[in-house]
């Protein structure tokens, strides 16, 4: 008997885990359809560009410092190791470029942006200001969540080119006016391995793909969360674990894509 | 339109995002180096190529003068046909010698041009006679070993 209940237990959680995937999918397509009046309206995207944006820059810029200035470090100890310490620039900027850049930001932006809409929303659903909406034959889906959507998708490349940027003059700082690398071959040998297409611009197509990943999974919970204290809490919790887990996954299967054999 | 301060900061957001965007393009990226105006193409066999790969600069005395546009196995002399886009603004004499050459003792490969004496200059599509393959790590043990065994007993 106890096999059967175990057996039917998991059964559910992956009908469960389907269905979901099903929901999300309409919900986004439907977020898609209902974003035209948004553009119709745009200082609505303008207001929550400013709080998912305009509020994770300091985050981003001083992780981003930090980070560049941890991968200076680390990256002197062992490039010296094989007496190549002009490669410094060169490994800085092809990590923060291609990887650290729009997956940090992105993990930043999950926990910082992504939580605050997922409260916001199940809040607005706990003391019934959707069904007001709807009563009023306002789409809640075009009023609420497509802005949101959209600045989400907006700020994310942003966010991550600014982390970038940030996180390669961090490793600057370190290797060049702290260590004393050569400053000539540091910025020559980086513009001479990065290049703008394969590097710089398949990033800003993974913070795109990430931006909207993140910005779905936020959405979707605040709407999906039950109208309690509890339910608010649960589900954005579940936002930050599952975009998280969803940037990870997904930045390998980009990774694989992207720079296979290159 | 009414302006408010919302708009402002979404504004600088919006102008810092490109400033890092333009900021990776340019001094990060290959963006604002180097870009063939006028060029021409030219080809030579190389008999070993090692490690270069299409995109490897082309240097001259040092002096970047084009780029490795792509690299081929001609099935007819087992060589690899490499083709290269020189800048037009060098020109070279058609006894020009290729070299693949290793930039520091790990670092990757590019081709040197030593020009040579002929009066005439290389056109496009034309190619390089006198070409000397890369060095391979194996091939130079394999000699030393070589030389070592053929040196008598002492």
């Amino acid at each position: 008997m106890a096999v059967t209940n175990i057996i039917r237990a998991i059964g559910r959680r992956v009908v469960d885990a389907v269905w979901r995937i099903g929901v999300v999918a309409r919900f986004f397509f439907l977020t898609l359809i209902y974003s035209g009046s948004c553009f119709r309206r745009f200082h609505l995207i303008i207001k929550e560009l400013f709080s998912t944006g305009v509020m994770s820059l300091i985050i981003i810029v001083v992780a981003g410092l930090f980070v560049g200035m941890v991968l200076g470090l680390q990256g002197y100890e062992t490039l010296k190791r094989y007496g190549s310490e002009s490669a410094l620039g060169v490994m800085v900027a092809l990590s923060l470029v291609r990887e650290m850049g729009p997956v940090v930001a992105a993990l930043l932006f999950a926990s910082r942006a992504g939580s605050a809409m997922t409260a916001e929303i199940g809040l607005m659903k706990a003391t019934e200001q959707i069904s007001a909406m709807e009563m009023m034959a306002v789409n809640p889906i075009a009023r609420i969540v497509a802005p949101r959507f959209w600045a989400g998708v907006i700020s994310m490349p942003f966010l991550a080119a600014m982390f970038s940027a940030v996180g390669i003059f961090g490793g600057y700082l370190v290797g060049v006016v702290q260590i004393g690398v050569d400053e000539g071959s540091f910025w020559s040998q980086m513009q001479a391995a990065v290049d703008f297409r394969e590097d710089i611009m398949n990033g800003i197509i993974k913070s795109l793909v990430f931006g909207t990943v993140v910005t779905l999974i936020a959405l979707f919970e605040g709407f999906d969360a039950p109208p309690t204290a509890e339910g608010v809490s649960g589900a954005t919790t579940r936002t930050v674990v599952t975009s998280s887990l969803a940037i990870l996954m997904l930045d390998f299967v980009l990774t694989a894509i992207m720079f296979r054999g290159a | 339109m009414e302006r408010t301060t919302l708009d402002l900061w979404v504004g600088m957001f919006v102008v810092a995002g490109m400033a890092a965007l333009v900021m990776l393009a340019m001094k990060v990226g290959n963006l604002g180096t180097y870009n063939v105006s006028e060029s021409y193409q030219v080809h030579a066999y190389f008999s070993n190529i090692g490690g270069l790969k299409p995109k490897a600069s082309i240097r001259s005395a040092g002096v970047l003068v084009g780029r490795v546009t792509s690299i081929s196995l001609d099935t007819d002399k087992y060589e690899a046909h490499v083709v290269m886009n020189l800048d037009s603004r060098y020109q070279f004499p058609r006894d020009t010698f290729a070299n693949i050459l290793t930039s520091g003792l790990l670092g990757e490969q590019y081709i040197g041009l030593m020009p040579g004496g002929d009066e005439e200059m290389l056109k496009n599509g034309e190619q390089l006679k006198q070409t000397q393959s890369a060095m391979v790590l194996e091939d130079l043990i394999g000699k030393f070993m070589y030389s070592k065994a053929a040196e008598p007993a002492k």
